[in-house]
């Protein structure tokens, strides 16, 4: 995990819609490799935070460096920053039009200008990592909630990201269906990639994440490693959640 | 009544001709006008006013006030004023396609914004620029949803092309008013006009319904 400087650097950023204070001041900064888990009450601001990061939301004021470039100065060239920062949605968002090879391979071809051979290769390999090879040619309505979550992940994958993001990732899924896509993503940050992760699942964010953010209200009450901030909570708040959701 | 068969007969050539033209005028103007409505409709979603302003006003201007005033106004005024003259089948065609495009671009906007946003931020969190998610993920979805409106609006074009008998376009209702005049009889010429329409619109409409089930399956 040891780098030069942070992989993700957020420094006091302030979102509301309308009159709503989403963020409050908000600073963090994740390494690379690093899994970082962001947990809190619905409302709280956690997934307005992560979509921040990759500008589907932007932030009123504060400062938010990718890899040490500016994503609010970037202009056009978000979408360069983008493409190499994956996310992965509540609600999977696989385009319902193309089949699962097309949705994987669809912004590769047009993106990275990959030859359409190859991107299918790629495909392919990613699709046995999600195990569901047998897929490739079905479309996303003949999918159950947890395979279109792995396609959706390997979909994001295919563009060999730096950072991968997770909103809610399993939230809308049966509860059969949660422990396939958390074990995919288990196998992800075993492989040290860089992860930041807005989940209910606090026995994953204990398993998986070296860090933990609890967020309320807009603002991070505290953090720590998931040992600390489980087991020996220093804030109020903290513990008052937890006590809800464990 | 005695129902006179041998008139139509004798003049369904002149009414075939018609309904060529009639044919030909909504053909052009269903192709222009939806041509032209996608640039009114995407210049009306636009975020700059200078763009969207205008475009709303065409909207409004031409979805309310009648197709016979705008007919006159094209016929009698903006053709001459481009060509210099007038001419009845150019005049059709223009007031038919600028109408149309109003209309179009509206069936584009709703087609457009019913997409789900969520299908917008997967296609940029994958580094897509607006215009490759417009053309690879937003528009083959959309254009599907729209197939049955657009069939509506190509079925009112038909019958609205009727209206351009009123600067002597030589179409399908020209005729049945000059076959009118010539035998004084109503009944036959416009009935026999009216099943002509029919014969049109229930065609398109048919195709259209095979279109929709053809996209719905894939």
């Amino acid at each position: 995990m040891a780098m030069a400087g942070p992989i993700i650097e957020v420094n006091g950023v302030n979102k509301a819609f309308g009159a709503n204070t989403v963020l409050k001041d908000v600073s963090v900064q994740v390494a690379q490799g690093e899994v970082v888990v962001i947990i809190g009450p619905s409302g709280s601001g956690k997934s307005t935070l992560l979509r921040c990061l990759n500008g589907l939301e932007r932030p009123e004021s504060g400062e938010i460096r990718i890899e040490d470039r500016s994503l609010l100065d970037a202009g056009a060239g978000i979408t360069e920053i983008r493409s190499r920062m994956g996310m992965v949605f509540q609600q999977f968002n696989l385009f319902p039009h193309l089949n699962v090879l097309q949705n994987i391979t669809l912004a590769p071809v047009q993106v990275r200008k990959l030859a359409k051979g190859k991107a299918e290769e790629l495909a392919m390999s990613l699709l046995g990592k999600v195990g569901l090879r047998e897929k490739v040619g079905q479309y996303p309505a003949s999918l159950s909630g947890g395979q279109a979550q792995r396609v959706a992940i390997a979909r994001a994958l295919a563009m060999e990201p730096r950072i991968m993001l997770f909103d809610e990732p399993t939230s809308a899924l049966d509860p059969e269906m949660v422990g396939e896509v958390l074990t995919v993503m288990k196998e992800l940050a075993a492989e040290g990639m860089t992860m930041v992760i807005v989940t209910h699942e606090m026995g994953f964010a204990r398993e998986v994440g070296h860090r933990v953010l609890f967020m309320e209200q807009g603002v991070i009450v505290e953090e720590g490693t998931p040992q600390q901030l489980f087991d020996a909570p220093r804030q109020e708040r903290t513990r008052a959640f937890l006590s809800k959701v464990l | 009544m005695h129902f006179r068969w041998d008139i139509i007969v004798d003049y369904l050539p002149l009414l075939l001709k018609g309904a060529a033209l009639t044919i030909g005028i909504s053909a052009l103007a269903i192709v222009l006008g939806s041509i032209l409505g996608l640039a009114v409709g995407f210049g009306k979603m636009s975020s700059r006013p200078y763009l969207s302003w205008p475009m709303s006003g065409y909207i409004h201007f031409f979805r309310g006030t009648p197709l016979y005033v705008q007919i006159l106004i094209v016929h009698f005024g903006l053709v001459p004023a481009c060509i210099g003259h007038t001419d009845a089948v150019i005049a059709a065609i223009t007031a038919l396609s600028l109408n149309s495009a109003a209309y179009t671009a509206e069936i584009y906007r709703a087609g457009i914004q019913s997409i789900d946003k969520g299908q917008t931020e997967a296609a940029q969190s994958l580094g897509m620029t607006g215009f490759q998610t417009m053309r690879f993920i937003i528009l083959p979805q959309a254009v599907r949803r729209m197939v049955p409106a657009f069939g509506n609006e190509f079925v009112v074009l038909i019958k609205d092309s009727s209206l351009v008998a009123l600067i002597a376009a030589p179409e399908l209702m020209y005729w049945s008013n000059v076959m009118r005049g010539q035998y004084l009889r109503v009944w036959e010429p416009y009935l026999a006009a009216a099943f002509i329409y029919l014969i049109l619109t229930y065609s398109l409409s048919k195709l259209l319904g095979w279109l929709e089930k053809k996209g719905v399956a894939g």
